[in-house]
């Protein structure tokens, strides 16, 4: 077993040390996210009317878990990209050589790019209590929970794009193409219940529409709140579980299938 | 399949259509620092991404120490030990860090691990840098880290992609005595890749690529020996006429490589007093000497070097 705890955790361990020495990193995940909180949501809070959403629930509330999300999305993101160079001409080289199978490579960069996403995430958590949202200790679980199981299904987005790409140019157009795509038709911008057909269907098909669904529903959980229309509890975990499930073998896979 | 050889047997490798590797069969054997020696696109990298099992065998067979390439992958990686063109160290960490990781990569840990890192670093004389981050050091320093890390396990082969690429001659000479003492004291195969004739010199057996086949093996004195006596290369605003005209005088077969004229001849330096006096206006310049590598790979190549 310990021939392959340790490459894991040595792989997971750099991830983090480097993070540590590039603070900056920090920065841009976190605050970008939450500048666009403050102003999307100040701007839109007075026509933001949608049905089966409470009075009280202003469109900062409403943004909120959304924004985390995204915080979750840059982390990964950051946390991926640099696979692109790595791979190629840098340190990810040696690793590749190395006697480590290439689910084992993988699973180390994901479970380190999932501790960053959720420390960061976890950050914004301390703001909820400003907006309303007083959760307990089974909330603050869940949630917690939640924004994990999502922070290693979109390292694991990252990764398996990262793994693929051979520019960092098409990493970053696949993201302006997919990945914030994905994150605004997640419910995390409007509810999908006053949408149009064709939009409201293209979010049901999106796997982060659940993960949203299910971060709503911890953070309000044993709240009187009515937060919407929305996927079910066990069905949106259900999702997100398989999401980040699928997502690590897609990445393993593409890991193992790529050469040099 | 012998123990101590790498043996490589009807390697080709196609990237598309276009041929990388052509037909190639090879043994190095331990103990030896064994050369692959072909300008760019010659396709010595290719070979070295095969042999370090960054790209899959597709046809031919490679046995490795025993180990089939094909099936035995593992093991293989086990015994290599891989240096590559470009830098392989995380900058963001410190020496001993970028050390501690690969050894964790290896499956060392602890003590063992410990006290392999302290050995190399005295090894190596980076024992006062060991807690600077990578990024502080120099190009030098960098590449001895990097020789350093793929040692760190105690491999049985080690692979170097241009190991002196970007580094000055005073370091590239370190180099190749810390590789020499290396074969002299352990139990290693050592295969490098290079485009420089003065480091290939060095080693102890030389491959000339070019175009993917193998052109040439042996010691580079053998190979020099295929020259018959010395080389004088003559250049001149009309190199065709003047290669017509010392075949009619002279009894030589110059060939003419981009521009300049190139003669192997015995007594080069009769030659070269009777050719001047012949064609005083002709020669802009004209020099002679032993025969090197690079005449070597002109002669069996017709092409120059590059």
């Amino acid at each position: 077993m310990n021939n392959v705890l340790l490459p894991v955790s040595t792989i997971w361990w750099r991830e983090i040390i480097r993070f540590y020495r590039q603070r900056s990193r920090l920065f841009s995940a976190i605050v970008q996210p939450f500048v666009f909180w403050i102003l999307i949501g100040s701007g839109l809070s007075a026509s933001f009317k949608p049905a089966g959403i409470s009075e009280q629930t202003g469109y900062i509330e409403y943004f909120y878990p959304g924004i985390v999300v995204l915080v979750l999305l840059f982390t990964a993101i950051f946390a991926t990209i640099s696979v692109v160079n790595e791979r190629r001409e840098g340190f990810l080289q040696g690793v590749l050589v190395a006697p480590v199978a290439r689910w084992g490579i993988v699973l180390g960069q994901a479970l380190g790019g999932t501790i960053l996403a959720l420390l960061q995430g976890a950050l914004l958590l301390f703001l909820a209590p400003l907006i309303g949202i007083r959760f307990g200790i089974i909330s603050l679980v869940l949630t917690l929970g939640v924004m994990t199981l999502l922070a290693f299904g979109l390292t694991n987005l990252g990764l398996l794009i990262a793994w693929r790409m051979d520019s960092t140019q098409g990493f970053h157009a696949i993201m302006n193409l997919i990945l914030i795509p994905i994150w605004l038709l997640s419910g995390a911008f409007f509810p999908s219940a006053d949408a149009p057909g064709w939009l409201a269907w293209s979010m049901k098909l999106n796997p982060l529409t659940y993960g949203l669904a299910a971060l709503r529903r911890s953070l309000y959980f044993g709240m009187t709140t009515t937060i919407g229309d929305m996927p079910a509890w066990t069905f949106s975990l259900l999702i997100v579980t398989l999401f980040s499930i699928l997502t690590y073998l897609g990445a393993t896979l593409t890991a193992t299938a790529k050469t040099y | 399949m012998s123990k101590n050889t790498i043996t490589v047997e009807n390697l080709t490798h196609h990237y598309g259509t276009r041929c990388a590797l052509d037909n190639l069969s090879l043994t190095v054997f331990q103990g030896e620092i064994f050369c692959l020696l072909g300008p760019n696109g010659s396709g010595k990298t290719t070979l070295f991404k095969i042999l370090s099992t960054l790209m899959p065998l597709t046809s031919g067979t490679v046995n490795i120490l025993g180990f089939d390439l094909r099936t035995q992958t593992k093991a293989i990686r086990k015994l290599l030990g891989v240096v590559f063109q470009h830098p392989a160290l995380d900058i963001k960490l410190t020496v001993r860090e970028n050390l501690r990781h690969h050894g964790h990569l290896y499956g060392l840990n602890g003590k063992n691990l410990s006290h392999r890192i302290s050995e190399l670093l005295e090894k190596f004389g980076i024992v006062n840098r060991a807690n600077d981050l990578v990024e502080k050091l120099s190009g030098g320093l960098q590449r001895r880290v990097e020789i350093a890390k793929a040692m760190l396990h105690s491999p049985s082969v080690l692979l170097l992609d241009e190991p002196s690429s970007g580094l000055d001659v005073g370091v590239r000479r370190q180099l190749n005595d810390y590789l020499k003492l290396l074969v002299e004291t352990e139990d290693i195969l050592i295969l490098l890749t290079t485009h420089l004739m003065d480091e290939a010199d060095e080693c102890t057996r030389v491959g000339i690529l070019d175009s993917g086949r193998l052109v040439a093996l042996g010691t580079p004195e053998e190979l020099k020996a295929q020259i018959g006596g010395d080389v004088v290369l003559i250049e001149s605003d009309n190199s065709e006429t003047l290669s017509t005209a010392i075949v009619d005088k002279f009894n030589v077969t110059p060939v003419l490589i981009e521009d300049r004229l190139c003669i192997e001849c015995q007594n080069a330096h009769e030659f070269v007093r009777d050719v001047v006096a012949a064609f005083p206006d002709e020669i802009q310049a004209i020099r002679f000497g032993k025969p090197t590598l690079e005449d070597v790979f002109i002669k069996l190549t017709g092409n120059p070097f590059e």
